[in-house]
């Protein structure tokens, strides 16, 4: 069966506002909720300012648990939570719950590990001019780390673009749905070309990005 | 000023207990710059910090300006680490902030205003002759800028009481000479109470006025420098005061004074106001002998001059103990064992 271009064009073009708008979504829900638990995991650690073994064990437990199941699986296998808390398991909204959980573990991780890279020597000066550990976080850790910091969410960011088109396949929209329709249940290559095209461009475009935005940061 | 109480502290690690600081009791006074040395592991850094509760005694107390800082609450500490500025070896600057930032940032967390606080940077970037700087980043600075940074900061809050750890041990020699001029002028200026540690004798001769000496988490002696100097009980003192002014020559060099039929060498150490008077010369004409300089140097310590001679003399032999006896009286002398050490 023959692609009707005139159609498809206006389709593809929302289905790409659907994907950007599911990363985009995901990644600022994501960020705030991973930012937060990764500051918690660092400031929780052994020796640190507000070291809190229970908390950082149950944060390491849970993190553990989640970060090893495929998305595909765990995309499905939140699925009631996700019809009792969106109310529908299709959609972009529908799509950006599991992300956003998903991605937050993911980015909970990348912010702790560029966390223990601030050198701690900075972290004692600023207790030592009598900083309290609130503004230790908020004048220090974060600034200190955004450099990296931007380049790790732009590595999220590309695996988001790759979660997006996986929850597209489940009816997710985006250009992840429109490759399954047309390209896989239709057998039309040339829809296929186009959508991994956008997808390739949507990737460079993050890595542009981010990595404009890090230069900005990073100081090192 | 800064007392410590038998100042104790322990580290439990997974296999045994340190010693860091032991039953430490020394009491550093307004206006004094003071200094702590000794060799890597000896405690000093962690007896350091305990005066602004980075540690936490594990006994004993630290009093700052009369108080129990160990009673303080978390809120009262972030309020006394303000009156104490603290500067490290490696700078522990901000990379995501300028060096106005730097500066700046004690400032801001006391909430000061926004244009006190430029106002406060520009004066600080004066004193230490950076403020040409002020916009550059950390990494763009050579390391004895990146101290005078770190310096500007620590008194960017007007402290009472400034604490060095290893300021200097990062620095070539040149800026490490700078850098205690800078740390002078902070002393004679503002009145700032200097406590530094630092494993180099020649910091402690340059710009301190007391001194103790740390070795396996205790206090060996303190004292004033030029005491201390002059007439170290511990050898590792004498170690240390030989690492910046050898006061003995070479032992093949002794060696060969003796086989060359040397005589009886003595070592003459005058201190002070006898230091400028021709005491030698005088006593040794009166006994009618005659003396030489092998070796010896005099140089100022803390405006004093002292100097260390080692001496042989020639004459009849009562004569030569006369005016040893004589000399004794005035200075210190002791026969130098030439084939020892
Ligand atoms: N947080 C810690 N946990 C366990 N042991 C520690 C800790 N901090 C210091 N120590 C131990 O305490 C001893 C004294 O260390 P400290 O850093 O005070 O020595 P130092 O005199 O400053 O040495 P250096 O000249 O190398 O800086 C060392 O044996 C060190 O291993
Ligand atoms: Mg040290």
């Amino acid at each position: 069966m023959q692609v009707d271009w005139q159609t498809f064009w206006p389709r593809i073009v929302e289905a790409t506002g659907e994907t950007i708008f599911m990363v985009i979504a995901t990644l600022i829900l994501g960020s705030i909720l991973g930012i937060s638990i990764g500051l918690l995991l660092f400031v929780t650690r052994k020796g640190n300012i507000l070291e809190n073994k229970l908390v950082s064990m149950l944060l390491n437990l849970l993190i553990n648990f989640i970060r090893p199941i495929p998305f595909i699986i765990f995309l499905v296998a939140i699925s009631p939570l996700t019809r009792t808390l969106i109310g529908t398991t299709i959609g972009t909204w529908a799509a950006v719950f599991p992300m956003t959980i998903a991605a937050s573990f993911g980015i909970a991780r990348v912010v702790e590990n560029n966390l223990i890279s601030i050198d701690p020597g900075v972290i004692e000066a600023a207790k030592a001019m009598g900083a309290s550990p609130f503004q230790i976080i908020f004048t220090v850790l974060i600034p200190e780390a955004l450099g990296p910091l931007i380049l790790g969410l732009t590595f999220v960011t590309v695996g988001l673009i790759d979660f997006s088109a996986m929850a597209g396949t489940v009816g997710g929209g985006g250009l992840g749905h429109v490759a399954m329709t047309y390209g896989y249940q239709r057998f039309d290559g040339s829809v296929m070309i186009v959508t991994v095209v956008l997808l390739i461009l949507l990737v460079q475009l993050a890595q542009w990005l981010g990595n404009t935005l890090s230069r900005k940061f990073l100081r090192r | 000023m800064i007392e410590f109480l038998k100042a104790t502290k322990s580290f439990r690690t997974a296999k045994r207990e340190v010693h860091a600081v032991q039953d430490v009791s020394l009491t550093i006074e307004q206006g004094d710059i003071y200094g702590i040395i000794g060799f890597s592991g000896a405690g000093k850094s962690t007896l350091l910090r305990l005066v602004n509760l980075l540690e936490k005694p594990t006994a004993g107390s630290v009093k700052v300006q009369g108080t129990d800082i160990t009673t303080l609450s978390p809120k009262e500490l972030r309020k006394l680490r303000r009156r104490i500025g603290m500067i490290f070896q490696n700078f522990n600057l901000f990379t995501s902030r300028t060096v106005a930032g730097n500066v700046g940032y004690p400032l801001k967390l006391a909430g000061t205003s926004r244009q006190e606080v430029q106002r406060r940077v520009a004066e600080l970037l004066q004193f230490v002759g950076l403020s040409d700087k002020a916009n550059d980043y950390p990494e763009q600075l050579s390391g004895g800028q990146k101290q005078r940074v770190g310096i500007a900061r620590a008194l960017a809050t007007s402290p009472d009481i400034l604490i060095c750890d290893e300021a200097t041990s990062a620095l070539d020699p040149e800026t490490t000479s700078d850098i205690l001029r800078l740390l002078k002028k902070v002393n004679a200026e503002f009145g700032i109470t200097i406590l530094l540690i630092t494993h180099e004798m020649h910091v402690i001769q340059t710009i301190c006025n007391k001194v103790a000496i740390m070795e396996n988490g205790k206090v060996l002696e303190n004292g004033s420098v030029f005491d201390t100097f002059t007439n170290p009980q511990h050898e590792t003192t004498q170690n240390f005061i030989q690492s910046v002014q050898q006061d003995r020559p070479s032992s093949t060099l002794l060696e060969k004074w003796r086989s060359n039929g040397g005589t009886k060498l003595y070592r003459i150490v005058f201190k002070g106001e006898i230091a400028g008077a021709p005491l030698l010369s005088r006593i040794t004409r009166k006994h009618g002998t005659d003396f030489n300089i092998v070796y010896g140097t005099v140089r100022e310590l803390q405006e004093q001059l002292y100097g260390n001679l080692l001496v042989s003399f020639d004459g009849p032999e009562l004569a030569i103990q006369q005016v040893i006896s004589e000399l004794s009286e005035l200075t210190e002398i002791k026969e130098v064992q030439t084939d020892a050490s």
